[in-house]
């Protein structure tokens, strides 16, 4: 019994540990979204006449613009690790702050192009995807469920860094034990890293 | 106490010079899909997406640093996503 009370004392960490299991969490995640993609290729590869008419619906321009912001993002996430480390709080809080206001910003844009497909009678189930046909409603269902997948995931990367920020502004999260930090941030680059392809897949290649 | 603790510090000029780079990327991507190159378009596009894909992978998420496990498993998953993709689109296409 002492010995269990002295053990409490030294707490053991291991952060490589840690970092492990965020990866194992990240493959998960990697291998969801892939599925996602292969349904797409399939259907596209079904469909080449009914995807190359819908993908010329969505704007080159918001998607371009969301792409450039998040990449911004992810850097300045994998800065507030270097910050963190160099003890440099304010700095910390500075880079966690820019990260969340452009997920904010990612998540505004997707608001009003969303609002604008929904405006054009374009959602799941609408009357006038069913009359396009087949092809239309395939496109625009994967637009929906995989832009809206990878939007769940901003709203939860957005929680995970306001609680990093939280903490590193308490001091509890410091250069001593910035595994949080580091976790949330490999979070955030698969965020973005499915964004990479989200975006050529459904804007570019029309 | 034996925690396994990282010491590498990444500068913020190397992020930024990665940064600038992907931007760089995504707006070729885009320049080469306005021009009509057929069947060719998507495999810009997607080798562009690869070749960013692996710039976050390798400096954002810190892959460069870590060990060869690590580095292998992420090899692994991703070896294994080329595969299934490669065995569905051969099926589909030779059916």
């Amino acid at each position: 019994m002492n010995q269990t009370m002295t053990l409490s004392h030294d707490l053991h960490r291991d952060d490589e540990a840690s970092k492990i299991g965020m990866w194992l969490f990240i493959f998960t995640e990697l291998l969801l979204f892939a599925g996602l993609f292969i349904v797409y290729g399939v259907y596209r590869y079904l469909n080449p006449v009914a995807f190359h008419l819908a993908a010329e619906e969505l704007s080159v321009t918001v998607g371009t613009y969301n792409t450039i912001i998040l990449l911004v993002s992810s850097a300045t996430m994998a800065m507030a690790s270097t910050a963190i480390r160099l003890k440099n709080k304010g700095m910390t809080l500075l880079l966690l702050g820019i990260t969340l206001f452009i997920a904010f910003m990612f998540m505004v844009n997707k608001f009003f192009e969303w609002k604008g497909k929904f405006g054009h009678g374009i959602f799941p189930g609408s009357d006038d995807l069913l009359r396009l046909g087949h092809g239309d409603t395939l496109f625009f269902g994967l637009y929906f469920f995989m832009t809206g997948l990878h939007a769940l995931h901003i709203i939860v990367g957005f929680v995970l860094i306001t609680i990093v920020a939280v903490r590193v502004n308490n001091n509890t999260l410091t250069a001593d034990n910035p595994v949080l930090l580091d976790n949330s941030g490999l979070y955030w680059h698969l965020v973005d890293l499915i964004w990479i392809f989200l975006f050529p897949l459904f804007y570019l290649i029309t | 106490m034996e925690n396994n603790n990282e010491s590498h510090i990444v500068p913020y000029k190397t992020y930024g010079i990665i940064l600038s780079v992907l931007i760089v990327l995504t707006l070729i991507s885009v320049a080469v899909t306005r021009i009509e190159l057929a069947s060719l378009t998507v495999f810009v596009a997607i080798l562009l997406a690869a070749v960013k894909s692996s710039f976050v992978l390798i400096y954002f998420m810190h892959l460069k640093f870590d060990n060869k496990l690590l580095k292998a498993l992420v090899a692994a998953v991703f070896i294994l996503i080329a595969l299934v993709m490669v065995v569905t689109f051969l099926d589909y296409n030779y059916r």
